[in-house]
């Protein structure tokens, strides 16, 4: 089932919209990147999709099961270890009672598993890196099991080497589950790297502006990605010095 | 340099033509898979913290009993200097002898006991009753501003004041100590979770709600959890305040069938006019007070916050 924005608007109080007009369609197993300069309101409609916030006009569309989200900073819980911040998410997951304690301490293991992590479940969040808790971040995010996975600039704080690494590692694990990615960023590069789609949106009021296919051949070929991540930039830019004057 | 074709408008961008293809990434950005697993384990050992064990740390049992001699020594030196006349301020040797003369006639460990089972007891139900209120005040907007105000209020209050009104209720009976303890710890309980509620960062009920947790889930999994830290201040003044009340109510409800606690000792060696003894029960109250610390609070606390990552860089 698709993601489906609908002339969706978004506005605090009486200030001025946030979000305008916003139109987009994100098919089933797709990986597209949101773009946009910071203060944009990519993550405001990342809320919205997620459910943490309500548009103020239009519609919107989402499996009926929700999204699952990943924050910019891990969002883990300090007070349980790695390995127990999955299974409370496991737990909470689970409307039915259909699961064991057995099952989702397999199931949290897989999970640990499946991000490089099987040895560090018993550490506690402040004993790991910041690339280790994004990892155990998007565990948690995975343990929810939904079709659609929503990612707020979840590697903007971390050093270049684990952002590349993690790069790879979100790319398999997407084509291993097979989810729905929308993945906000103000990084033109990390964009094109990681999406199929690169939605460009603009500022004040946010809306979708600008799109471009990532093909086979910039996957292959570091030339044409450097140009496409030249063209982008460029149309990035122009977008924010319309607001100088 | 603008390369035409990368640039499309919106309108073609249509689903049926994104991109079949999976992700080849570009040769540039990728390493082979095992180079990249080694150099994420290498990352991942480079930045965890070691594992560090530390033995007993003897300077925490050395400096405290350091500073009680000093104290002690002090002590000793002004009654030894003899401005006061000694049965208004015995020295400390004294005091240890009327104390030992105390517990051998048995009264002490009496008094130390019933006090310290009273106290114990009173804080236990205080707890029982202050969380389940606290959590749902600090949830429920309305109710927060309804008796929010009333319940500092409670805290300010000295709980000695409901002593008389204590005593015409329950008469000199347990019910009266009871009564007592629990008007002084019960609000200072939940004043303790409410602003170890207030201080819980906004982004974990965020991510409560996106887990799916349900209204209860969020009390009990995230936000009870979240807010020990300050719950445990909390509990640290409920405990004082039940014991301060204990004290109080034991001076002042004397006779009936009202126990022999500290607090009654204290008020026999006032009627007595024997300093030692008044001497021995202040002692022996603070003592009791510096244990419940020391064994119970603190190393929980210490655990508590060694967890969470919170004790780098503190004296504790």
């Amino acid at each position: 089932m698709p993601v489906v924005l609908d002339h969706l608007g978004k506005r605090f109080g009486d200030g001025a919209p946030v979000l305008d007009d916003v139109n987009a369609t994100i098919e089933q197993g797709e990986f597209v990147a949101l773009l946009g300069a910071s203060g944009c309101g990519k993550s405001t409609l990342l809320n919205i999709i997620a459910g943490l916030d309500h548009p103020t006009s239009g519609a919107l569309e989402v499996p009926s099961d929700g999204a699952a989200f990943m924050f910019q900073d891990s969002a883990l819980f300090p007070w349980l270890t790695a390995r127990g911040n999955i299974e409370l998410a496991l737990k909470l997951a689970d409307k039915t009672g259909g699961t064991t304690k057995a099952s989702r301490a397999a199931r949290a293991g897989e999970l640990l598993e499946l991000v490089h992590l099987g040895g560090a479940g018993d550490k506690r969040p402040h004993e790991l890196s910041g690339g280790m808790r994004q990892r155990i971040a998007l565990a948690r995010a995975l343990a929810q099991d939904r079709q659609v996975l929503l990612m707020d600039e979840p590697f903007a704080a971390l050093d270049a080497i684990t952002r590349d690494l993690l790069h790879d590692e979100l790319e398999r694990i997407w084509k291993e589950t097979g989810r729905t990615i929308v993945f906000v960023t103000h990084n033109v590069r990390e964009a094109v790297r990681l999406g199929q789609r690169v939605l460009l949106l603009s500022s004040r009021p946010g809306r979708v502006v600008a799109e471009w296919a990532v093909t086979e051949e910039h996957r292959t070929d570091a030339g044409r990605a450097g140009e496409l991540t030249g063209t982008i930039t460029r149309r990035l830019r122009e977008e924010i010095r319309r607001h100088a004057n | 340099m603008p390369i035409e074709q990368d640039t499309r408008p919106l309108e073609e961008a249509s689903p049926e033509n994104a991109p079949e293809s999976r992700h080849i990434t570009s040769p540039a950005l990728k390493g082979n898979p095992d180079e990249l697993r080694d150099l994420e384990a290498g990352l991942d050992k480079l930045q965890s913290d070691a594992n560090r064990k530390a033995g007993i740390d003897w300077t925490r049992v050395i400096l405290p009993v350091a500073a009680l001699l000093v104290l002690v020594l002090a002590w000793q030196i002004y009654v030894a200097l003899g401005f006061k006349r000694q049965d208004q301020v015995p020295g400390p040797l004294d005091v240890l002898s009327q104390f030992g003369s105390l517990w051998a006639e048995g009264k002490a460990q009496e008094a130390i006991l019933t006090s310290l089972q009273r106290g114990v007891i009173g804080f236990l139900i205080s707890v029982a009753v202050a969380t389940p209120l606290g959590l749902i005040l600090a949830q429920v907007q309305p109710l927060r501003r309804a008796f929010g105000p009333l319940i500092s209020g409670l805290q300010v209050l000295p709980s000695v004041a409901w002593v008389p009104a204590a005593i015409i209720w329950f008469g000199l009976s347990d019910g009266t100590v009871y009564f007592v303890v629990l008007m002084g710890a019960i609000p200072s309980i939940i004043n303790g979770l409410i602003s170890g509620v207030d201080q819980i960062p906004p982004q974990y009920r965020s991510v409560g709600k996106v887990l799916g947790a349900s209204r209860i889930q969020m009390a009990l999994q995230i936000i009870l959890p979240a807010a020990l830290p300050g719950y445990l201040g909390g509990l640290k003044q409920g405990w004082a305040f039940s014991w301060r009340s204990l004290m109080a109510a034991e001076i002042i409800a004397v006779g009936g069938t009202i126990g022999f606690g500290l607090g009654s000792l204290l008020d026999q060696g006032r009627t007595l006019s024997d300093m030692s003894t008044v001497m021995s029960a202040i002692l022996a109250i603070l003592f009791v007070g510096i244990l419940i610390e020391l064994l119970v609070f603190a190393p929980i606390e210490r655990r508590l916050l060694h967890r969470r990552g919170l004790l780098a860089g503190s004296t504790r």
